[in-house]
């Protein structure tokens, strides 16, 4: 191998430099912590179980999406028999009005970016 | 071999009748229903959203725009200043414009001079439930409204050419910056979406009438069921004359106009 000193060489600061932020966590103490969502409201149940909207609330969601738009159907049976309507802004933001502690939180840790509120109304937007 | 050659072709025969005799069986028994579901009664399963504007009654108002406001905000319909960026889902047209088949040079004044009303006909044979690619746009089979899904939409414009009513407004904009007061209880759209009126389908949904007809205040607009003998619409277009636009390019527009 030619120039086998510079390339191992090379991988070496390659690596340290991919993994640098794993030693700048390890070397401060910070771990990536789960974000800390805020609940503002005083009911105790969600559509469905936590665990479950926790997973699949994107697929309930779309769900919800295309019942309501292509089916004509509005209404949704969740937990203990409750009728709610199919809706993000109306049903979900109703209890979960804090988009940024909510919604944000989770999404700029996990590094998704949704397209909803292009244009589905944000409660604080109207205000 | 058991089989000679003669035993084989009547074995054969009486296999090929059999099959075919299924199949035309078959055939007459899933045939008919197939056939019934033709009739526009089963089509729209009973009901058939239908819109009766009278321009006589409107012209009576001179420059009143509550119908189009009411409905522009109600669906947070952006306004631009340049007229290639105009969204409109209903919208005033010089009665010459969308009636140019209708008016002669000797036609009534008031009709010459008094602008029409218009929008999106959800028409019976929609030319633009055709062109989409991707079903965004379709036309629902319970009440004949052609419905738009905007999550769908790719913003192909296909439908902008095919629309002969030019009742399809297409955002080349953000349009949000452009809404005087986004109303929270509709969604807005984005930039590369095409939109239109699409009958207050939400509205109706909750039982409401459609904003701009409540919003009249000369009773101009009527808005019902054709499928329903007593409906108001079917009662006005029973009793009088009323003209459509366009109806020759076989697209069976479903708003209808007193003049």
């Amino acid at each position: 191998m030619y120039d086998a000193g510079k390339i191992i060489a090379g991988l070496v600061i390659f690596l340290v430099l991919v993994t640098s932020p794993m030693w700048y966590k390890a070397a401060t103490g910070t771990k990536g912590e789960a974000p800390e969502l805020k609940y503002v409201t005083e009911s105790k149940v969600c559509v469905a179980e936590t665990e479950y909207m926790k997973a699949f609330h994107m697929d309930l969601l779309n769900e919800w999406r295309d019942d309501v738009v292509r089916r004509d159907d509005r209404q949704y049976e969740g937990l203990e028999g409750k009728v709610y309507e199919k809706s993000l802004s109306r049903t979900c933001m109703s209890c979960h009005s804090n988009k940024d502690e909510f919604c944000d939180r989770c999404h700029d840790y996990a590094g998704v970016s949704v397209y909803c509120w292009d244009c589905h109304v944000e409660p604080a937007e109207v205000q | 071999m058991g089989l000679d050659r003669r035993k084989f072709l009547k074995v054969a025969g009486c296999a090929a009748l059999g099959i075919a005799g299924g199949t035309t069986a078959k055939l007459g028994v899933g045939g008919s229903p197939a056939r019934a579901s033709s009739t526009s009664k089963a089509v729209h399963g009973g009901k058939r959203w239908a819109m009766v504007i009278d321009l006589r009654k409107c012209h009576k108002a001179e420059e009143c725009d509550d119908c189009i406001n009411a409905c522009h905000v109600t669906h947070n319909v952006p306004k631009f200043d340049n007229p290639k960026d105009e969204i409109k889902w209903i919208w005033r047209e010089s009665f010459g414009h969308a009636f140019h088949d209708q008016e002669h040079e000797y036609a009534a004044e008031s009709l010459k001079h008094s602008p029409a009303l218009l929008l999106c006909n959800h028409c019976d044979n929609p030319p633009c439930v055709k062109v989409c690619p991707t079903q965004a746009t379709w036309k629902r089979e319970e009440d004949g409204i052609v419905m738009m899904d905007w999550h769908r939409c790719i913003g192909c414009r296909y439908c902008v050419a095919a629309c002969p009513y030019g009742s399809r407004s297409f955002n080349w904009r953000d349009p949000r910056p452009h809404i005087d007061k986004i109303h929270d209880e509709f969604p807005t759209r984005t930039r590369g979406v095409v939109e239109k009126c699409t009958f207050c389908e939400e509205r109706l949904a909750k039982g409401k009438i459609p904003s701009c007809v409540e919003a009249c205040k000369e009773k101009a607009i009527a808005f019902g069921d054709l499928e329903d003998p007593n409906s108001e619409v079917r009662r006005i277009l029973g009793e009088n004359f009323t003209i459509r636009r366009k109806p020759e390019l076989g697209t069976k527009p479903e708003v209808y106009y007193l003049v």
